[in-house]
């Protein structure tokens, strides 16, 4: 682009994605108010947390797919306050993840969850091929269905719980739970009304299809004896939400509360309403992942059965398409493959991190599932990734 | 099939231009690898309808392979030569149907995770056609004007951000009458310059002709965007699967929906079928129409207006009152032009001539504007007070 072209696009992919890491860096030093000698760049001065007891996990994917635009550079740290001034100080903060996979939110998530880059297609209702996080969770340490879970807003997602591995799979994986559906099954509770079907359309990119279920969801009379929770309750509750996600965030308090399972998986959907054009919308959404997050870090600060032994996980899924990529429409999609649509970050926090801690080399999104294998105990024996040192 | 094995029948179904640019180049197109040759035919097989910046680009584009010796077109054509591909897409009929080879051909690289190999083999190609084809020199500097912001009666969300560094920011612009200075001021630039498809304009609200211009109304499609979202409902009640349904829009006609067959018609069916949230927005509209008119058209000038589009509903609205009709949200349009109005400038800047085009997008009703062009600083402020017709005058 000739003389007033965006500043990434003379850049090569390397360059691009370390420039991001730059602007995250700069960035998060502003926000901490240190100086360039202070301990963000790898020094190991903050204190790492003790992990009395049982350990726990929470793992909370920033979905579906925020550039650095909205979110670690200078213009888009507006919209994430919580994440800057509250969380990341106090985090291991990964600067640069890169996802090498497909840019499809459910099969990007279940690479997440297997930590292998998966290639089914993203909208069939599928299992992933290879083992889950919670798979190797439960097996290995013998844990039961109940500590495992992942709560989705996305109806697409329902079949993330558990693989297809024959070593693995049926049985032996989380629940998974889709708020959006029960609500629309508590709204129409015993009158077969399909007024509310429109609840189950959330998948952004094909915003007209709602995929029919298979595999292991949980219907909403076993949701609510499991949760304490009468379906009245749960739909009063809902009247007052402003969106998906926020039902997810309540759905995932009373699963800490009454089950308090080790590993809770926690995908956010909302900012993916992007694929709309909307910018106005995309930055709300941003805005009340951000402050979701700050309010799930404040409940595991909150629950005695959470407190000082969980190590909290938040990162995207992926990005989005970066403005200057003539083969995209900017924001709205994650089409291109471009290497801002790849690089995005991520936040450890609590137990086994360290605070105030920047780490800048390049990691792999598929590392995840391995470093959760080395806080647990188990063995990731299928995954690409590699442990994360710094968490491990 | 292989493209060696091409013949004449192969095009029986393509409309009757098309058909006679792929016959005429039948023993290029033998040359050309499976991983390329149907996303040029998927350019092709439109012809007839395409815009005549589309269809000059299509002519240079074989003249410029056909000029090549057989050492430079396997050299151009390498990258493709190299992607892996299938059995299964080899025995798809993707001469007949380019597009939905494409989207196989798509599913397969990231499957494989060789998109960014032809991610880096498409940029390759399209930098040495640009290279090697004629300039294409507009007959007088291209203008893109964008009007933002209609219904808002105050504003606190900083405009132009992304806009300041390359241009001009007035802060005092008289705003009476600047409608009709900038719609008078198309229709001049139309008057003077008769380019077939040459000027555009484009309008989220109800807004639907000007003298010369191509006309593109959200208004004025109503019809057609709910006859087409009632066609969705059936497909959907039938269980129709995601990729069905995207076929099923990819082949609408702009007959179904109640249009004739003009390259504009079928522009203004493609913006409901092809774009995402073009069917629910009006901003989404005006953004993604903007941006494909500049990207195929190739105007020298468009005027896109934004207007209020519909608020979103909450999850307790949609639990509450489920089919309540969602009111006007002018603030959040506000913020949806704002960038909308920059992406209309960086597709401004991806035409020839770029460094010589002119911009402007104005605050409607407000004193707010900002102006980029050739003989305005970047990144400069005035506090005078101007209209919008002085405004014009110094770009």
């Amino acid at each position: 682009m000739p003389g007033r072209g965006p500043s990434f696009s003379s850049l090569s992919p390397r360059e691009a994605a370390q420039a991001v890491a730059h602007s995250r860096r700069d960035f998060l030093r502003a926000a901490a108010g240190l100086c360039a000698s202070a301990p963000l760049f790898g020094l190991p001065l903050g204190r790492k947390n003790a992990a009395p007891g049982v350990r726990k996990a929470v793992v909370v994917t920033f979905g579906g797919g925020a550039r650095d635009e909205e979110t670690f550079t200078p213009e888009g740290q507006e919209n994430i306050p919580h994440l800057l001034h509250e969380l990341a100080p106090r985090s291991t903060f990964f600067s640069q993840v890169i996802n090498r996979g497909i840019l499809g939110h459910y099969v990007a998530t279940a690479s997440l969850a297997t930590g292998v880059y998966e290639t089914f297609n993203n909208f069939a209702s599928v299992p992933p091929d290879n083992p889950t996080v919670f798979e190797y969770f439960r097996k290995d340490l013998k844990r039961p269905a109940s500590d495992a879970w992942v709560v989705a807003p996305s109806n697409g997602f329902h079949r993330i719980g558990e693989s297809g591995h024959r070593s693995y799979g049926l049985g032996m994986g989380a629940g998974v739970i889709l708020p959006k559906r029960l609500l629309a099954a508590g709204l129409a509770s015993g009158s077969n009304d399909s007024r509310f079907d429109h609840l189950l359309r959330d998948n952004y990119e094909t915003p007209y299809y709602a995929p029919k279920l298979g595999g292991h969801e949980f219907e909403l009379n076993q949701v609510a004896e499991l949760l304490n929770l009468s379906v009245h309750d749960f739909v009063a509750h809902a009247q007052n939400l402003r969106s998906a996600d926020e039902l997810s965030v309540y759905i995932a308090r009373q699963l800490m509360r009454e089950l308090a399972p080790s590993l809770l998986w926690i995908t956010l959907h909302d900012i993916d309403v992007a694929h709309a054009g909307t910018y106005s919308l995309y930055l709300e959404a941003i805005q009340r992942a951000d402050r979701l997050c700050a309010e799930i870090w404040a409940m595991v600060q909150r629950e005695p059965e959470y407190a000082g032994k969980t190590t909290l996980f938040i990162l995207p899924d992926f990005g989005r398409d970066a403005d200057s990529d003539a083969g995209g429409n900017g924001f709205q999609h994650h089409r291109t493959g471009d290497p801002l649509s790849r690089t995005t970050w991520m936040l450890a926090l609590g137990a086994g991190a360290r605070e105030n801690l920047v780490v800048d080399r390049p990691i792999d999104s598929t590392d995840l599932v391995p470093t959760l294998g080395s806080l647990f105990g188990f063995s990731a024996r299928f995954a690409q990734g590699k442990p994360l040192p710094e968490l491990s | 099939m292989l493209p060696n094995q091409l013949s004449a029948d192969q095009f029986r179904s393509y409309p009757s231009e098309a058909r006679q640019l792929a016959t005429g180049n039948l023993e290029l197109l033998r040359q050309l690898p499976l991983g390329f040759v149907p996303l040029l035919l998927q350019e092709l097989i439109a012809y007839d309808w395409r815009f005549p910046a589309e269809q000059r680009e299509l002519n240079a584009q074989f003249k410029y392979l056909s000029s090549l010796s057989g050492g430079q077109l396997r050299q151009l054509m390498a990258p493709f030569e190299q992607l892996r591909l299938t059995g299964d897409l080899e025995r798809l009929d993707w001469a007949g149907s380019p597009g939905q080879f494409s989207e196989r051909l798509t599913a397969h690289l990231w499957t494989t995770r060789q998109i960014e190999g032809f991610r880096t083999a498409a940029e390759g190609y399209i930098e040495k056609i640009r290279v090697a084809m004629p300039k294409d020199v507009p007959p007088v500097p291209r203008l893109g004007i964008v009007a933002i912001g209609q219904g808002v009666k105050q504003n606190r969300y900083p405009l132009f951000r992304r806009l300041r560094p390359h241009g001009v920011y007035y802060a005092h612009v008289e705003p009476r009458g600047g409608w009709q200075i900038l719609r008078e001021a198309v229709a001049a630039r139309a008057a003077a310059h008769p380019v077939p498809y040459g000027h555009w304009y484009i309008d989220g609200g109800a807004g639907d002709a000007a003298p010369g211009a191509a006309c593109v109304s959200w208004g004025a499609l109503e019809p057609v965007r709910a006859m087409l979202l009632e066609r969705v409902r059936k497909a959907m009640q039938a269980g129709i699967g995601s990729e069905a349904l995207r076929t099923m829009l990819a082949q609408t006609d702009p007959g179904d929906l109640g249009l004739g067959g003009t390259a504009l018609d079928r522009f203004r069916v493609s913006l409901f079928t092809e774009g995402s949230g073009t069917q629910i927005y009006s901003t989404t509209f005006v953004q993604w129409a903007a941006r494909e008119a500049l990207r195929r058209a190739q105007p020298v000038t468009l005027l896109a207006r934004f207007a209020p589009r519909v608020r979103e509903m909450s999850l307790g609205d949609l639990v509450t009152n489920p089919h309540a009709q969602p009111p006007p949200d002018p603030e959040g349009a506000l913020i949806d032009a704002d960038m909308g109005a920059y992406y209309t400038w960086l597709s401004l800047q991806r035409l020839s001539a770029a460094d010589q085009s002119r911009f402007l997008v104005w605050f409607e009703e407000h004193g707010e504007a900002l102006a980029i062009a050739p003989a305005l600083k970047a990144g400069g402020v005035c506090d005078d007070r101007i209209d919008l017709h002085e405004l014009l005058t110094r770009l």
